[in-house]
């Protein structure tokens, strides 16, 4: 007999799930003005979770107003004393922290793991991080008499939804500003949870709003003239098409998009620890980062050790109900984003490329990936290039650390990537040559809120997190 | 003797105002030019109309000049750019002739805008190696690894420098540029496009590598949309476009998602920032 | 497979220098981070009863004290027969560890006692700490062989290791190993806590392993730290990666520090995730603890009963 392990299920009695929700405006839960509402699902299992209020232009514009009254409270407000509120907005989340993971886990379809050791801590310490920023913004680098832009809107994607909600809000508060935030049409619930978290730190109302809805509502953010500055994170294309929107206007626009990273490993790279870093590099979260390592570069006299040990551990990753906390691999966002997946993936096929997946049983309902890595690409495949936003991995092999380099940045993007040896010169150098905005140095996938995250190139405009970021919520000396 | 009579009436060799591409003084390849008066209405040059290949040429010559340039330490770099200023000293006469007779100032004006314009770049030069010491970071993570952000050069920069001060304008823009180790492709003022090319001789005599500085006369209004869509440019400063060029540059820019910025005026750190990335890099402290 | 153990070095400096050299790096933050990850997996209802049970049977029941007499060793024994004189299901566990001088009284105890089938492992070569003579250490062996034991737990010569004396710790390996030709399986001890680093416990795993190991042990439990979580892993994965160079497969014995059912069970975890299923059985995991077993014993009483135990329901020894 072999060790099998038993299903180890967290409870959902944790979590409330109401079965409509309404819009957060003005310190208030409002219904929209036409009472629309459209599903958000649990993409485990398909079961419908809620009603979520469908949020049109005339809701948003009186988010936008809610917002600029807040502003006129937040802004006579002691710095220190906002500071306050983001403490009190940190704790909250902790004590509620649970709840948190286990709501992500049902709307999103990560596993409890991830959400309860990485997506709420994580989201937490950015709030803490920024309160302290609250009262030392002449610190921050734009001059000693910054000023906050004032009402910012905000559009965060499906893939990390309450970390996302806390890369945005944090900083913006910290600085100042306030805020009408749209979460992503497939993942509403833990950011109206978090309005719930507002409501109990009594902060003031308007300062922060949110708004469901989709591209449409989006969109009216995007446009609303009382919007003085805008933050989004999402897929390159929206994020070209915002850039075009507010060209000729005064809006401030940060952008955090897509990527291809590069995780390039060198034959004197620690191989255990690498291969770990590869997993998380594209296989943490479903592969739905941003900043995955989605292009393995392989110095090509290891290629074969290393995809050998890579197949090994892949046959242990686990994939399956995503509230089992022995679960590795939850379920894919979206059957949309399921689609997408499966077509690039099949391009691989049909442009000649060598796939293997792991042996993993798919459930019946819900949406699901297997763990997968193409090798025999090169450049000019689709799935070199395209980001796939999956769990599935492209094999390219190098010989010397200038080709590495160079086909590291041989992309569009420019948001991560990683680099794998034990030689110290060789880190820094690769370091330096890499166009990407975060560099993983023998680690990957790691998150602080100390520490700026952004892309090159079109992976994005500006950095969140650290003094970087909190200098993109400023208006300063030019 | 008729030598006494010509030396009298000496013809002066004018010169002919050419770009500069990857170090070199090119006409524009369109064999285009046009006329420039002075502020009395004068003529007084034919200086290249450069056309969209010209400026083609311009990016191959940025781009592959991009890697030594901001692959060479900062200290090097702001020795190079010193040079530059120790060049412009020496035609700052040059200078102030063109200003006088384009600009239509007094020549103590003139001179009070060069001698500006001459320490601005000074001071931008000792920019380069302190840059990083100020907007760089260690960032205290919550784990066992050293984490530092660093201000990292762009790559390629397109400046639309404003028409007036022809010269100091000028310097606002593309100092900057090149002390946060891009390489730059600068559309000249239509109307007062001498100062430029006086800077590209001054450029053309100091340690500058050949296609870190590329100067182009022309037509901002027709070279800005190929700027704007090019693909291989990196970042715009539109202070010398009109808010409607720059609103057509921003669109097109968008297909590159290239940073654009324009400025009020003002000497700020801010200004070589706005054409930096910052990189950020982890590494496990470990035995 | 690749080669054999014979034929990854020849034994002389240059060349087990030369074949360490082969060996990937470990970094330290990620192994701890994927022993740290692999501690999260919840084991609970069938697997954690099959857990308890393949703990039990693979604990090296260990008493080394200057203070040992016949009594101890003799009830040690039983317990080790009978962990739960109330439960006849529960394993034996897999075998006795005690000093060489007493290891006649425990295989005679075991004998007589219905243990005949638990082996004798006696520690060896100046165990604790290595510091004697090769003379002295062969006569240590052979006494411990003479007098019934099984299962030899010798110790390196750690001086000799990170002074880079490799040769030495190599051969002297090598000639405990004819010692116990078909006699007895040799279990080779690191000391991984006076070796500190984990590059030092990759080298030296693949060294003991090339110069004969049958199994690789972390500790003699008389240094902290011991069998770590991290530590433990980079030996899973030595083993796992001599078995894809040579065929064979070499077990591993966590020794220090494993008190509860919990780090029990984290250890199996370890193992089937890393080296792999093959390696969940007492033929090629043993774990040296005393105190587990009673703890063992009242989280599988729970696990019948439905609810927490007491120190008054498992026997003392």
């Amino acid at each position: 007999m072999t060790f099998e392990y038993s299903s180890a299920p967290e409870s959902k009695a944790i979590v409330t799930i109401d079965p409509v929700y309404k819009l957060f405006i003005g310190g208030e839960f409002v219904a929209p003005k036409a009472g629309k509402t459209f599903t958000t699902i649990n993409p485990a299992t398909e079961e419908v979770l809620a009603k979520i209020a469908y949020a049109e232009k005339s809701d948003v514009d009186k988010a936008v107003k809610a917002a600029q009254e807040g502003l006129k409270v937040w802004s006579k407000m002691a710095p220190s004393e906002r500071g306050k509120y983001l403490y009190r907005i940190a704790r909250i989340m902790q004590e509620r922290a649970r709840e948190f993971a286990v709501l992500e886990t049902m709307d999103n379809g990560k596993p409890i793991r991830e959400t309860r050791d990485v997506d709420i801590p994580l989201a937490a310490a950015h709030f803490f991080y920024h309160a302290g920023w609250a009262d030392k913004l002449e610190h921050a680098g734009v001059g000693n008499n910054p000023k906050p832009y004032g009402v910012v809107g905000q559009i965060i994607p499906w893939n990390f939804p309450l970390l996302m909600l806390a890369w945005k809000i944090a900083p913006a508060l910290a600085t100042g500003n306030t805020v009408v935030l749209k979460p992503a049409e497939t993942t509403p619930l833990t950011a109206l949870l978090f309005a719930q978290v507002c409501q109990q730190a009594e902060l003031p109302a308007g300062v922060v709003n949110i708004v469901t809805g989709d591209g449409a509502t989006g969109a009216a953010i995007v446009n609303h003239p009382g919007i003085s500055k805008i933050a989004f994170t999402g897929s390159t294309d929206v994020g070209k098409l915002i850039a075009r929107s507010v060209a000729g206007t005064v809006k401030g626009l940060t952008l955090e998009l897509g990527g291809k990273g590069a995780n390039i490993v060198f034959e004197d790279a620690p191989l255990d620890e690498t291969v770990e870093g590869i997993i998380s590099g594209i296989f943490f979260n479903q592969g739905h980062v941003c900043c995955a390592g989605s292009r393995l570069l392989i110095q090509e006299n290891i290629q074969d050790e290393l995809l050998e040990k890579l197949k090994r551990r892949m046959s242990q990753i686990r994939l399956g109900d995503p509230l089992d906390k022995n679960t590795d691999i939850g379920a894919i966002n979206s059957r949309e984003q399921l689609e997408k997946i499966t077509e690039l993936a099949l391009s691989g096929d049909a442009e000649g490329a060598e796939r293997f997946s792991a042996a993993c049983t798919i459930p019946a309902k819900g949406f699901w990936y297997p763990p997968t890595f193409f090798t025999g690409v090169t450049q000019a495949h689709r799935i070199a290039r395209e980001e796939i936003f999956g769990p599935v991995l492209s094999v390219i092999s190098f010989r010397t650390p200038q080709e590495a380099i160079e086909k590291a940045n041989n992309t569009p993007f420019g948001l991560s990537a990683g680099v794998w040896t034990d030689k110290g010169s060789r880190i820094l150098w690769t370091a330096k040559h890499l166009r990407a905005g975060v560099i993983w140095a023998n680690t990957f996938n790691k998150f602080d809120p100390a520490s700026p995250f952004g892309g090159y190139k079109e992976s994005g405009w500006g950095r969140e997190g650290g003094r970087h970021g909190l200098a993109a919520y400023l208006k300063g000396a030019k | 003797m008729s030598n006494s009579k010509s030396r009298a009436m000496r013809l002066d060799v004018k010169k002919t105002y050419k770009l500069f591409i990857g170090g070199a003084f090119p006409r524009s390849e369109s064999g285009r030019t046009y006329e420039v008066k002075d502020a009395k209405g004068e003529f007084v040059a034919n200086p290249s109309l450069a056309s969209r290949k010209d400026l083609r040429d311009a990016v191959v010559a940025a781009r592959s000049a991009h890697g030594g340039w901001a692959g060479a330490t900062a200290f090097n770099r702001g020795q190079i750019l010193y040079r530059i200023a120790e060049m412009m000293e020496g035609r700052s006469a040059q200078f102030i002739d063109e200003i006088v007779a384009l600009e239509g100032l007094t020549p103590s004006t003139a001179k009070k805008q060069v001698e500006e314009a001459i320490d601005l770049w000074v001071w931008y030069s000792g920019w380069c190696d302190k840059i990083g010491s100020i907007y760089g970071s260690t960032n205290a993570v919550s784990g066992s690894f050293y984490n530092f952000t660093i201000p990292d050069s762009l790559g390629v920069v397109a400046v639309f420098a404003p028409a007036k001060p022809s010269l100091l304008g000028l310097v606002h823009s593309l100092a900057p540029v090149l002390a946060g180790g891009n390489t730059a492709i600068v559309i000249a003022s239509e109307k007062y496009p001498l100062s430029a090319i006086t800077l590209s001789e001054a450029i053309g005599t100091s340690d500058v590598p050949g296609g870190v500085v590329n100067i182009l006369t022309g037509s901002a209004a027709e070279l800005a949309p190929w700027a704007a869509s090019h693909m291989d440019i990196d970042g715009i400063d539109a202070t010398g476009l009109s808010a409607a060029q720059e609103k057509e540059v921003r669109i097109a820019g968008a297909d590159n998602l290239k940073r654009i910025s324009t400025f009020k005026d003002g000497a700020s750190p801010q200004r070589v920032l706005a054409f930096m990335e910052n990189k950020t890099v982890w590494h496990p402290i470990g035995v | 497979m690749v080669t054999t153990a014979a034929a990854l070095t020849d034994g002389s400096l240059s060349s087990i220098k030369g074949f360490l050299k082969t060996l990937s790096p470990v970094d330290q933050v990620g192994a701890d981070a994927r022993a740290a990850m692999l501690a999260t997996r919840s084991i609970k209802t069938a697997s954690k009863k099959w857990a308890i049970d393949m703990a039990i049977s693979m604990i090296d029941l260990t008493t080394l004290e200057g203070a040992d007499t016949d009594g101890k060793v003799k009830a040690i024994c039983n317990k080790a027969i009978r962990p739960d004189p109330t439960d006849p299901t529960v394993p034996h566990v897999g075998a006795i560890c005690v000093y060489n001088d007493m290891v006649t009284v425990a295989r005679k105890h075991l004998d007589e006692s219905g243990g005949g089938d638990i082996p004798v492992a006696a520690v060896s070569t100046a165990f604790p700490s290595g510091r004697a003579s090769l003379e002295v250490k062969e006569r240590d062996t052979k006494d411990a062989i003479a007098n019934g034991a099984t299962e030899i737990d010798m110790v390196i010569d750690r001086g000799a290791f990170l002074s880079g004396d490799l040769e030495k710790v190599f051969s002297e390996i090598v000639y405990i190993k004819s010692l116990c030709a078909d006699k007895a399986h040799l279990k080779v001890i690191l000391e991984t806590g006076e070796l500190v680093t984990y590059d030092n416990v990759r080298k030296a795993s693949f060294l003991a392993m090339a110069a004969g190991a049958d199994f690789i042990k972390t500790s003699t439990g008389k240094v902290a730290p011991a069998a770590t979580a991290p530590v433990v892993l980079v030996m899973l994965e030595a083993v796992r990666d001599f078995y894809q160079m040579t065929g064979v497969r070499i077990g591993v014995k966590p020794a220090g520090g494993i008190r509860t059912t919990k780090d029990a069970i984290k250890q199996l975890v370890l193992v089937k995730e890393t080296a792999g299923d093959e390696w969940l059985n007492p033929g090629l995991f043993r774990i040296g603890a005393s105190a587990l077993l009673n703890d063992l014993l009242m989280q599988r009483q729970k696990l019948t009963s439905g609810h927490y135990g007491g120190a008054n329901y498992v026997t003392l020894d």
